[in-house]
């Protein structure tokens, strides 16, 4: 892999999107290249938007990808992919945990969660793939329900020509002894998921 | 070995690596990670302070006794700071000392996106701008390099771009531990340390003459380079902006000016004249901008192109660089904008179990008769729906002067100042003790919530936990506003509705003088906090009221069920978020919400 190659990382705070982010741009430095990352943390902690930035390349200069340049859009939860679409180059993939989580203008009833078949329809309209996963269920499957961040990234390492060895080792070396049989296991089964999509 | 440090690791790292002896900060976002970096290395003392200026303070001690000390801070924490940075600039150091200003273009976790590179130009003392991690790393190893050699603190300053971003860091681990020495005799020199008048009117010609000499030796020192590409443009930047500029002009030439105060005269004349156009681009001030105008250089585009306000981005680059009509590729193709769906927002709020919550929903329902000057801190989200209680907020301690000036001024309303645990600490104290002293009839709440939470939970003189974990004496605030003269003192439980309501009444019910209601419930993110069983809404005796929605939690859904005559929704409690709080219980007028007596949540 010699070409630039840009993520966008969202979801809601909470999530583990920043570990997440730490562990891909750390793959893409064992795999040899330069790797950046960025994001902000602060008041979107709380329960906010969260979005990471990690690009890989011969060289990277920016830390932030530009609109309409992402080729990965990762998103952690159902809305917020439709929140960062527009960073996606056309013809780029969307990665997305289906999982909802209910910003507090819709719980207190001034505006509404739109539907999710309209959602992926509308992210499909626009992606050139787009990989679904049930990040949650999975997760539980693997043993964990804090590996839902691992199922996501089994999922966009199937997509992307990277040996699974790589990315095994960069999480397992993020994650407590304990959790790192169900991780393992999480990543297998989301990486098996975005196979067969 | 290469490490993915973020630029506030690396900056850690470059001190530890120059050999920092003593180190001191106030939290504020994008600095906090510095000193919680730094504190991890051996044999450096690393210090929260009560305030910046403490900190500032502290580090011109050590260094003054011979140390190499560092602090940090938030952009508007060098504001705070700014008295004894002045006349440091004219005390000069001995070991030296480094300030690290974390500015907040964009002002992502700020009141506002001030440029304190200026400060360095106010102050006559260097400022670093480094524009990666590994250049973090270098430049604070250099600063203290500089500081020493020109006597002269020495500003590092970083953005949150560069503080929150990761990038490739050469690190060389220590052969082994360090240890702590104590510094030699303290060696007395008060005609330098001690800044009487005389003493300021000598050395002010010496600093003038030292910021030419620092100049001069910015002319070839590698912290400023340029790289050579077309010369049909050139390109001058610094700090974040030059990645930027390396993506968006690629191929021309650059000048890359890690030091932007005092800038080098020669480099830059040389530079100009061996390019056919002079491009400049920096984020937030003209500060390069405006001293290579008044040299009589002619400049193509700068700030009419790469706006005054606001983060740069490659995109905010790149149009600025097709706008002025230079060479540079479009910009790249998009996506159709979202239309078919509409996006609900998603606002911070306070966290489900959160301390804050049951103060804000009662002053809320006082609305009417109060004024309310906030601070800052989690508890700012007063401000937002569903409470709204919050008129006015400035600076850090600023809720409680502003409430005295008001009330002072004949204010008809019951003015209320709330203010956290920790920013009570920071610029609380003397405000408080001035509205003693000038019988000012306000209310301060002090919401005590056991750790400076907004910037994600950092320890203070409260809670009496030090940076490298030792325990000591929690200041309690009831009793010190009592020493200070306060007649009026209520402490109250922070998820007892009532009696957080009783206390607010009572206090709006005296008529002289200040009163304190101190709000004590530790936030969710302490070890102190007991989540309970979660809570439960009885669909049939929920009346859809819609009161508990007004205590503003994550965790309170509005449920498919509505009511039937008033078509309303009823409501319904993730069990995932709740922490079992029961502030939504205590408020629900017909006690449909239960506690569930199940597992923990
Ligand atoms: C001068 C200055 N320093 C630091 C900050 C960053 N900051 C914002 S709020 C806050 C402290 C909040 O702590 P506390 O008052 O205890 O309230 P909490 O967030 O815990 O509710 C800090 C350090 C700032 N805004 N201004
Ligand atoms: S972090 Fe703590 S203080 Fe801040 S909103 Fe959450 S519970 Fe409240
Ligand atoms: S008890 Fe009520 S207010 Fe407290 S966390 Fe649970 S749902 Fe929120």
């Amino acid at each position: 892999m010699t070409q630039q190659k840009n993520f966008l990382f969202v979801g809601v705070g909470g999530q583990g999107i920043l570990t997440a982010s730490d562990i891909a741009a750390q793959v893409g430095l064992d795999l040899g290249l330069e790797a950046k990352k960025s994001e902000v943390h602060g008041f979107a902690q709380r329960g906010g938007v969260v979005e990471s930035h990690v690009r890989w390349g011969p060289t990277v200069g920016s830390p932030t990808c530009e609109k309409g340049t992402v080729d990965f859009l990762v998103a952690f939860e159902l809305l917020e992919a439709a929140r960062w679409i527009e960073w996606l180059r056309p013809g780029g993939t969307v990665v997305v945990n289906t999982q909802k989580i209910t910003p507090m203008s819709v719980s207190v009833g001034n505006a509404v969660y739109p539907p999710e078949a309209e959602i992926l329809a509308a992210l499909k309209e626009r992606a050139g793939r787009v990989v679904t996963v049930d990040g949650l269920a999975l997760a539980e499957q693997a043993g964990t329900v804090r590996a839902v961040n691992t199922v996501v990234l089994g999922a966009l390492s199937a997509l992307l020509d990277t040996p699974a060895e790589v990315w095994e080792k960069a999480i397992i070396r993020r994650v407590p002894p304990k959790y790192a049989d169900a991780n393992r296991e999480a990543f297998r089964l989301g990486r098996e998921t975005a196979k067969e999509t | 070995m290469k490490r993915l440090l973020s630029g506030n690791e690396a900056i850690a790292l470059g001190a530890w690596e120059a050999g920092v002896q003593y180190a001191s900060a106030y939290p504020g976002t994008p600095s906090t990670e510095v000193l919680e970096s730094l504190a991890q290395y051996a044999g450096v003392k690393a210090e929260w302070a009560a305030n910046e200026k403490v900190a500032l303070d502290a580090a011109a001690g050590a260094a003054f006794g011979g140390a190499r000390a560092l602090a940090a801070m938030k952009h508007v924490g060098v504001n705070v700071a700014a008295d004894s940075l002045m006349s440091l600039s004219y005390t000069g150091v001995n070991g030296g000392l480094v300030l690290v200003s974390a500015d907040d273009p964009g002002a992502f976790s700020s009141q506002n996106e001030q440029d304190n590179r200026n400060y360095a130009r106010f102050g006559k003392f260097p400022c670093l701008d480094p524009a990666d991690s590994e250049e973090a790393r270098q430049f604070t190893r250099l600063a203290f390099d500089i500081s020493e050699m020109f006597q002269c603190p020495v500003m590092v300053r970083s953005t949150t771009r560069l503080s929150h971003s990761k990038s490739p860091v050469e690190v060389e681990m220590p052969e082994g531990p360090r240890e702590r020495k104590p510094l030699p005799p303290f060696e007395r020199h008060s005609d330098k340390y001690v800044i009487i008048p005389a003493i300021a009117r000598r050395r002010h010609p010496e600093i003038e003459q030292r910021l030419l000499e620092i100049a001069e030796w910015a002319e070839t020192a590698p912290v400023n380079r340029i790289e050579w590409g077309d010369r049909s443009l050139g390109i001058i930047t610094c700090g974040m902006a030059y990645q930027y500029v390396r993506e968006v002009f690629k191929g021309f030439s650059i000048l890359k000016l890690g030091m932007t105060h005092p800038l080098p005269k020669r480099m830059i004349h040389d530079f100009a004249g061996q390019v056919e156009k002079l491009v400049i681009v920096e984020e937030l001030d003209p500060i390069i901008e405006e001293q290579v105008r008044a040299w009589g250089i002619e400049v193509v585009a700068g700030k009419e192109f790469f706006p005054l306000y606001g983060e740069l981005t490659l995109a905010r680059v790149r149009e600025g660089a097709l706008k002025a009509g230079l060479p540079v590729a479009p910009m790249p193709d998009q996506v159709e904008p979202l239309s078919e769906v509409t996006i609900p927002a998603r606002p911070p709020a306070l966290c489900p179990g959160c301390p804050h919550r049951a103060f804000f929903y009662n002053l809320r329902r006082h609305r009417k008769k109060v004024v309310v000057s906030g601070d800052i801190g989690c508890y700012s989200m007063g401000v937002l729906p569903p409470f709204e209680t919050m008129d006015m907020l400035i600076s850090m301690g600023a809720s409680i002067g502003m409430a005295h000036g008001l009330k002072q001024a004949g204010a008809q309303e019951k003015v209320v100042a709330t203010i956290g645990d920790s920013t009570f600490f920071h610029a609380g104290l003397s405000p408080l003790a001035n509205a003693v002293y000038n019988k000012s009839n306000i209310v301060v709440a002090v919401l005590d919530n056991r750790i400076t939470a907004m910037t994600g939970g950092q320890q203070h003189p409260g809670t009496g936990i030090t940076l490298q974990g030792e325990e000591g004496k929690q200041i309690d605030i009831g009793p010190v506003a009592r020493a200070m003269g306060v007649e009026h003192i209520w402490e109250v439980d922070a998820w007892d509705v009532k009696a957080v309501d009783d206390a607010l009444k009572a206090a709006f019910a005296v008529e002289e003088g200040p009163s304190v209601v101190v709000v004590k419930g530790a936030c969710v993110f302490t070890p102190y906090y007991q989540r309970r069983p979660t809570v439960a809404v009885d669909l049939d005796t929920c009346t859809a009221c819609g009161n508990c929605f007004r205590v503003g939690c994550p965790a309170i859904l509005k449920s498919d069920q509505t009511h039937p005559k008033t078509g309303k929704p009823k409501a319904t409690i993730d069990p995932l978020l709740c922490t079992g709080c029961t502030v939504c219980l205590q408020v629900c007028p017909v006690d449909a919400i239960y506690e569930t007596g199940g597992e923990e949540a």
